[in-house]
């Protein structure tokens, strides 16, 4: 757009019509500082060698924030109740290793997905029709039913002491798990890129479009036709499969798995990571993820009363200052700076 | 006369240059739950450590310890595992220590053998840990260590033929319940129900639980949970159903009166019997010195625990370790060895490292609650097993046999 | 194998008393969510808050225990009226994620401070003597502090139902409930109807965590622990509703004890299952409207 273009009175409807059609056409192209997080991610290995074991588990929880934001940034769903599928992926791969031999760790993220997200079609179709806090319990419900369930079973599950020893076979047939989490950092950063750049074309796809009309004004959408349960069911059962690949990556980087998986709080800290970093915004969860993971790795060795208060204080500060996270605070900042420059 | 002076100096320079030549600081990462609910778990340790570290630097002179701690988080065992492998990796410690929940050593356990570093465990209790890695070895007790040996005593000096079993739903407290089952039904006794109670994060309402024994009336109830608020609520309920009035006596391990919450549990706590290897009213020449040290450093309202108590006596085990490896820790194999077989008087009693299954070994007191002279409850030693050995693994029970 | 009349008089008068603790604290929550509108996941804060402060007032001042739940019940309403006034007041218009974001934020908060002056020692209270034995009616006997508990759950109970039902700031609450708009336009002040209600629903919530020290011992993390259990019984009973929350303590309490006497290895599993039920089937709850 250039510059010297005129504002509002000057500009006729078909102008105005084409602009956005452009907008709306041109989204999805690649633009430079998209490149940015990746890049930062790859120069983290080599500054912070030595990290490694604590960087992969930051990984792991910006996939599981991904996974939120799809569902409360971009179709508006609230649920403190996601740990229920990031427990799902993270059981299947433990109890596929013991009980079936099935130790190939990357065809076992993907199988971790795909049951995932079968329980999240047949949960969604359930209480995708209610909204409110009739959705937020329900939520809650499911994943501690979950929990309660796999103690009952504890023969099975392992119970609060979990499923040690779990053995997985190297990465593509060459890479050992080593100590220092090398590997364990490539592999689950390759994992992210791979169901980002998915997310990304969804998110962008006419699909994603719906989503949002969705979240903004559902009666309407249901007054043009669109089919609303069915696209919820669907994107809640994508971001179920993706929050169970990040379990099933936990279980594969700790080799250990507990009950602790299905924890309220587990639910409640990736929501937390998700309004720090932005929703509704792509890389908001890689934002708020990654510093929620620092902070609390560092506040915890200085003072572990003063992180909770800090953590909470922020909270309260970004509900009354920042309502888009950090990502919001960024962007209106740019959008002040270039304004100065314009007439 | 000149001749022994240069002796005598060629002789005491030689010593200082033996003693400055090996001077090593050996450095320990200690994992315990600093923040969270579990916090004041962590505490009892920590203090434990420092005051040691404070009073017995010098036993290992020119030697130097140097603690760095970690918070080992909820008992998820990730936060521990991230935490206990950069302690290894990056603060290059020659040895972890501490562990106050099991999952964390759970975790842990792999990344010891392949680091080849020794993990002292201070309290962290689930039974076949020590079976996870060469290089683990525990100071502070197995569950089967307490339960074991309350099943013959329950029945041959307290009098109960029957027992209800009721505990916190998860490993420990079932752990527990087997254990005490096994020895129980092994002396003669007869099991008549066992009740789990609900998740160990929440404190339930103990009431239902506790009613439904009562209704079966057995002679006895032995109660597992964690130790912490869930001890006070059960004493609560049992007070408030009136069960020692309608002749259920209350038995468990010593997890049910800690240290710590014993004066608030009032009058419904006399007569119950606990099996355990520590109380603050443990009478020996250690234990007075160990509660003196601590009243002297933390105030008259601070009191030691069990779990003070087993780290106390891990730092011993390191600090006599150390001289024996005269300052070399940086061979993870070798210290473990060191310290297999290790033996001491503690706050505890006499305690020892069993070289085969590197857990512990110690003396099981049964012991009931009283009121003592000054108005303050306290307990009373009835009974003392000595030398007691994990019975899991004795009898290969389960994953203890592995 | 006792009685089955026996069993069921256990479960009724064990599940009263669990019910009667979950209405006390729950009720202001659902009156507020129903008349506001606002998420308050801050209100197991208040409820520890009130905790904290009868142990202070017990173990400090020696004041008794029961003047002592009183004042702290005052204390908390009144201490609660700031936060109503200063910062929930500018988020009634906000969306649902906002206000848990931020009652969640005051929770942690909360947690933080208490654990700084309390520490993470569980506290329990001195009771006096005659809550402290049970009371024999011949075919058995009930603990003393539970039927206290029971008498003030009903002597409260009452008491709300004639505020709301029978006067005149009670049918303005309702009217607020049914239809804001219609009540101001009528003339109600319905700013400082919230603030009322709010201050009574904390102080309320703060009674409900006095009482709560005996059943559950207090940490600071109480705040947070029972707060999901607040949420279903207001869920469940639908918000706004009187009735409603206490048919839904009720059922809950009730079914929870029974289900703990007969089936202890389910754990918790009956109350997120009977949630999921009724929710399913009526979403606002028993008497929410829709």
């Amino acid at each position: 757009m250039a510059a010297s273009e005129p504002t509002s009175g000057a500009m006729t409807a078909k102008a105005a019509r084409d602009r956005a059609a452009e907008y709306l056409l041109r989204r999805h192209y690649f633009r430079w500082p998209e490149a940015l997080p990746w890049l930062i991610a790859i120069v983290c290995f080599f500054v912070f060698p030595d990290r490694m074991t604590f960087g992969s588990q930051v990984v792991i929880m910006i996939m599981f924030a991904l996974s939120l934001d799809l569902i409360l940034g971009y179709a508006g769903i609230v649920t403190l109740g996601h740990a229920a599928f990031f427990g799902v992926g993270a059981y299947t791969v433990a109890l596929a290793s013991l009980k079936l031999g099935w130790s190939e760790p990357v065809s076992g993220v993907v199988g971790a997905g795909i049951v995932a997200g079968l329980v999240g079609v047949i949960v969604g179709w359930f209480i995708l029709r209610y909204r409110g806090l009739t959705l937020l319990m329900l939520t809650i419900a499911f994943a501690a039913m979950l929990q309660e369930a796999g103690n009952i079973r504890s023969d099975f599950t392992g119970g609060y002491d979990g499923l040690p020893g779990l053995m997985f076979d190297p990465l593509l047939g060459h890479f050992q798990y080593d100590l220092y989490g090398h590997t364990a950092y490539w592999y689950a950063l390759a994992v992210l890129a791979v169901v980002f750049f998915f997310v990304r074309r969804v998110v962008y796809s006419p699909f994603g479009q719906a989503l949002t009309g969705i979240r903004e004004n559902v009666r309407r959408m249901h007054s043009i036709g669109s089919p609303v349960h069915r696209r919820l069911v669907t994107v809640y059962a994508i971001s179920a499969g993706i929050a169970g690949m990040a379990g099933a990556l936990f279980t594969q980087t700790n080799a250990y798995v507990t009950l602790t998986v299905f924890d309220f709080d587990a639910s409640a800290k990736v929501m937390v990571m998700l309004i720090l970093g932005g929703t509704g915004r792509l890389y908001g969860p890689f934002i708020g993820a990654v510093i929620y993971m620092v902070m609390e790795d560092y506040f915890s060795k200085l003072s572990p009363t003063f992180w909770q208060f800090g953590i909470g204080l922020m909270l309260v500060l970004a509900v009354l200052f920042a309502r888009r996270g950090l990502l919001g605070l960024a962007e209106t900042g740019w959008r002040k700076l270039s304004q100065r420059g314009a007439p | 006369m000149r001749l022994m002076k240069s002796i005598g100096v060629t002789a005491l320079t030689l010593a200082l240059a033996a003693g400055t030549a090996s001077a090593a600081t050996v450095k320990i990462g200690v994992v315990l739950p600093l923040s969270g609910a579990n916090a004041d778990l962590g505490h009892q340790m920590d203090k434990a450590f420092d005051l040691y570290l404070k009073l017995h630097a010098q036993d290992i002179a020119p030697h130097k310890v140097e603690l760095v701690k970690r918070d080992e988080g909820p008992p998820t065992g990730a936060a521990a595992k991230t935490v206990g492998t950069e302690l290894i990796t990056n603060d290059k410690v020659n040895m972890l220590l501490g562990f106050s929940f099991s999952p964390s050593a759970i975790a842990l356990a792999p990344v010891m053998t392949q680091a080849k570093v020794p993990m002292i465990i201070s309290n962290a209790g689930t039974a076949w840990i020590t079976n996870l890695s060469p290089y683990i070895v525990r100071l502070s007790f197995s569950m089967w260590h307490h339960a074991f040996p309350m099943g013959p005593y329950a029945y041959n000096k307290i009098g109960c033929k029957t027992a209800a079993l009721a505990y916190t739903d998860f490993p420990p407290g079932k752990d527990s319940t087997d254990a005490f089952k096994t020895g129980f039904e092994k002396a003669g006794g007869k099991v008549v129900d066992s009740i789990p109670m609900g998740s160990p994060v929440q404190v339930p309402d103990f009431t239902p639980f506790f009613q439904k024994i009562k209704d079966a009336h057995p002679d006895c109830m032995y109660v597992f949970i964690p130790s912490g608020a869930h001890a006070t609520g059960v004493m609560k309920a049992y007070g408030e159903l009136g069960m020692r009035k309608a002749g259920i006596k209350l038995i468990g391990p010593m997890d049910l009166i800690p240290d710590n919450k014993l004066q608030d549990m009032g009058d419904a706590a006399i007569g119950t019997i606990v099996m355990g290897n520590y109380a603050v009213d443990l009478q020996n020449a250690e234990n007075k010195k160990f509660n003196e040290e601590w009243h002297k450093a933390y105030g008259p309202d601070s009191y030691p625990d069990f779990m003070s108590a087993a780290a106390w006596d891990s730092m011993h085990a390191i600090f006599d370790t150390i001289k024996k490896v005269n300052g070399d820790a940086t061979d993870g194999a070798k210290f473990v060895d060191a310290m297999k077989g290790w033996s001491a008087n503690g706050p505890r009693g006499p305690v020892s490292i069993d070289a085969a299954t590197r857990d512990i070994v110690q003396n099981e007191n049964a012991m009931e609650v009283i009121r003592k002279p000054d108005g303050k409850l306290g307990v009373k030693v009835l009974d003392t097993t000595k030398a007691v050995h994990d019975e899991c693994k004795v009898l290969k029970v389960g994953r203890c046999g592995s | 194998m006792p009685h089955l009349l026996t069993i069921a008089v256990s479960i009724l008068f064990d599940g009263l008393a669990y019910a009667m603790f979950l209405f006390i604290t729950s009720v202001g929550l659902s009156v507020t969510m129903g008349l506001m509108g606002f998420v308050n996941l801050a209100h197991g804060a208040f409820a520890m808050a009130g905790g904290y402060i009868v142990v202070s007032l017990t173990r400090s001042l020696g004041i008794d225990f029961v003047p002592s739940l009183l004042i702290s019940a005052v204390v908390i309403a009144v201490a609660s009226v700031p936060f109503e006034r200063g910062l929930y007041r500018r988020l009634y218009k906000s969306t649902d994620l906002e206000q848990v974001l931020l009652t969640i934020g005051l929770a942690f908060m909360a947690i933080a401070a208490f654990t700084y002056f309390y520490g993470p020692i569980p506290k329990s209270v001195p009771l006096p003597s005659w809550l402290e034995g049970d009371i024999n009616l011949g075919f058995r006997s009930f603990p003393s502090y539970r039927a206290f508990l029971i008498l003030i759950g009903a002597i409260l109970i009452t008491i709300l139902w004639y505020a709301f039902e029978r006067t005149n700031i009670g049918a303005k609450i309702r009217a607020a409930v049914d239809n804001r708009r219609m009540a101001e336009s009528v003339g109600i002040n319905v700013d400082r109807l919230f603030t009322l209600t709010f201050a009574l629903g904390s102080g309320l919530a703060a009674l409900g965590g006095g009482f709560a020290i005996q059943l559950f011992g207090l940490t600071p993390y109480f705040a947070v622990l029972y707060l999901v259990l607040f949420l279903i019984v207001v869920a469940v009973g639908g918000l706004g509703s009187l009735k409603g929350t206490l048919l839904a303590a009720l059922v809950i309490g009730i079914i929870d004890t029974g289900g703990k006497y007969m089936f202890p290895q389910a754990g918790n599993f009956f109350i997120y299952a009977i949630t999921v039920i009724v929710l399913l089937i009526k979403p606002a709850g028993f008497y929410g409207r829709e």
